[in-house]
């Protein structure tokens, strides 16, 4: 199996803190990576570091081919095959839902407008949203609105998802429509790491658990293995989790 | 001594044409350069940055009074001296309204959220689609009103224009007031063309501002 993603010792500070002290982990096709962890323990951070949304100090991570560390990284090119939800949605609040997930085809793909529609259509269905097409955000709620974000990253066909917390904001109903729509992802075979809370959905879905604290693994096993942690620390947070 | 009659009223009609003349060439200018200023001022170039600050704080900075001496005189001095006054008065309310448009759309589009941008750039969208297509058309709907508002402060600021000789509204008041005196008469004339250039601005602002919010209550 290749790996799709892959980081090696990487390190990251702001400023006197540091968030990621020597993380290194690989990815393969088709596979689920939860991080977990308490907040602070560096998991977002690793993830935007994917996308290249934060630099890194020191290390190497490869995305699709792309060098992130790299100084001549095509940031465009990247984001092309990398897709990112994020917990607080970011839908574009001006267009309606339809057009939230055709805007970068056309922008970026320069696809004509009756494919893009086409296709945006069939991302929204693919959440479960083909009724909502013409509701502005706005109109939706916040399970829906997380949806289309899903949709609107689809609609790039990405190599890779990274989901940024993205149930951490929604009631556990709002929680179970898009834990659903991400497990039908998974089954899809898209290659997906998560940053979440849901130990559960971890357990379930995820090839590989990674379990970070003070900006390190400190352990990583398989989502099977969840209920039986080998560090106490972990044993400690999924404790009252499972 | 004549009295205000229908003479009086139609040379109040041209020079309000005239202020509405003055008032098109600061806002257009003023909106363009503003534009470019507002945009300078969130560049990701620092020299580009300082450059916009430093414009802004001095056209803010200066009377506009002075801006139209300086722009009048400095421009005679230099060898423009048959410079026809609508021109200069156009050229500095153009500098005068940059400085402040560039600021008011800097604010707009700084307030909207720094994660649009961000949600823009990870579906590999140029700089330029960010701006045009996500950030801009939210950033027009927050800029109506203080937009509107400056246009109407542009409009009464023309009247200063007759500093440097130039006949418009409130000079004309002046020149009818200086050959009639009658103040109140003429006046009242005056701010109440004044007020029906103002009024339907204002009331474009609202009816725009209804029309812009779509998809936010």
């Amino acid at each position: 199996m290749s790996a799709v993603v892959k980081l090696a010792n990487v390190h990251k500070s702001f400023g006197p803190v540091k968030v990621l002290d020597g993380v290194s982990f690989e990815v393969g096709r088709g596979e689920v990576v939860a991080m977990i962890g308490q907040s602070g323990s560096g998991k977002s951070t690793a993830l935007r570091c994917i996308n290249a949304l934060e630099t890194i100090e020191e290390g190497a991570i490869e995305v699709c081919g792309h060098r992130i560390h790299d100084d001549t990284l095509d940031k465009r090119a990247l984001r092309q095959d990398v897709g990112i939800v994020f917990q607080s949605y970011n839908l574009f609040p001006h267009l309606t839902a339809l057009q939230n997930v055709m805007l970068a085809p056309t922008c970026v793909k320069k696809i004509g407008r009756k494919e893009a529609e086409a296709l945006g259509r069939d991302c929204l269905a693919r959440v479960g949203l083909a009724e909502k097409a013409g509701h502005y955000p706005e109109q939706l709620s916040g399970g829906q609105q997380q949806r289309v974000a899903i949709a609107r990253s689809l609609a790039m066909r990405p190599k890779v998802m990274l989901f940024d917390e993205v149930t951490s904001a929604l009631d556990p109903q709002l929680t179970g429509e898009v834990l659903k729509v991400m497990e039908d992802l998974a089954r899809d075979g898209m290659t997906m790491i998560l940053v979440t809370h849901e130990m559960g959905f971890a357990r379930r879905v995820a090839n590989t658990v990674i379990y970070m604290r003070q900006g390190r693994i400190w352990e990583s096993l398989p989502g099977s293995e969840l209920a039986n942690p080998q560090t106490a620390e972990l044993r400690d947070f999924v404790g009252s989790g499972l | 001594m004549p009295t205000f009659g229908l003479g009086h009223l139609w040379f109040l009609v041209v020079a309000a044409g005239w202020t509405l003349a003055l008032s098109a060439i600061a806002f257009l200018g003023g909106g363009l350069i503003g534009f470019g200023i507002a945009l300078a001022r969130i560049s990701d170039r620092r020299w580009l940055r300082a450059a916009a600050t430093a414009y802004v704080q001095v056209v803010q900075g200066t009377p506009l009074l002075i801006l139209l001496f300086m722009i009048y005189f400095g421009l005679a001095i230099a060898g423009f001296d048959q410079l026809p006054a609508l021109i200069a008065a156009g050229a500095g309310l153009t500098v005068y309204a940059s400085g402040f448009l560039g600021e008011i759309w800097r604010g707009c589009l700084e307030s909207v959220p720094r994660t649009q941008w961000e949600a823009a750039e990870c579906l590999a969208l140029t700089r330029w689609q960010r701006l045009t297509r996500v950030i801009l058309p939210q950033a027009m709907r927050i800029a109506t009103a203080p937009t509107v508002g400056f246009l109407v402060q542009i409009v009464k600021n023309t009247s200063l224009a007759s500093v440097v000789g130039f006949v418009e509204l409130s000079q004309a008041g002046k020149l009818i007031n200086n050959s009639t005196f009658q103040p109140f008469t003429v006046f009242i004339v005056v701010a109440a063309f004044y007020f029906i250039i103002c009024y339907p601005l204002s009331a474009w602002s609202r009816g725009l501002e209804r029309r812009l919010n779509v998809g936010r209550r």
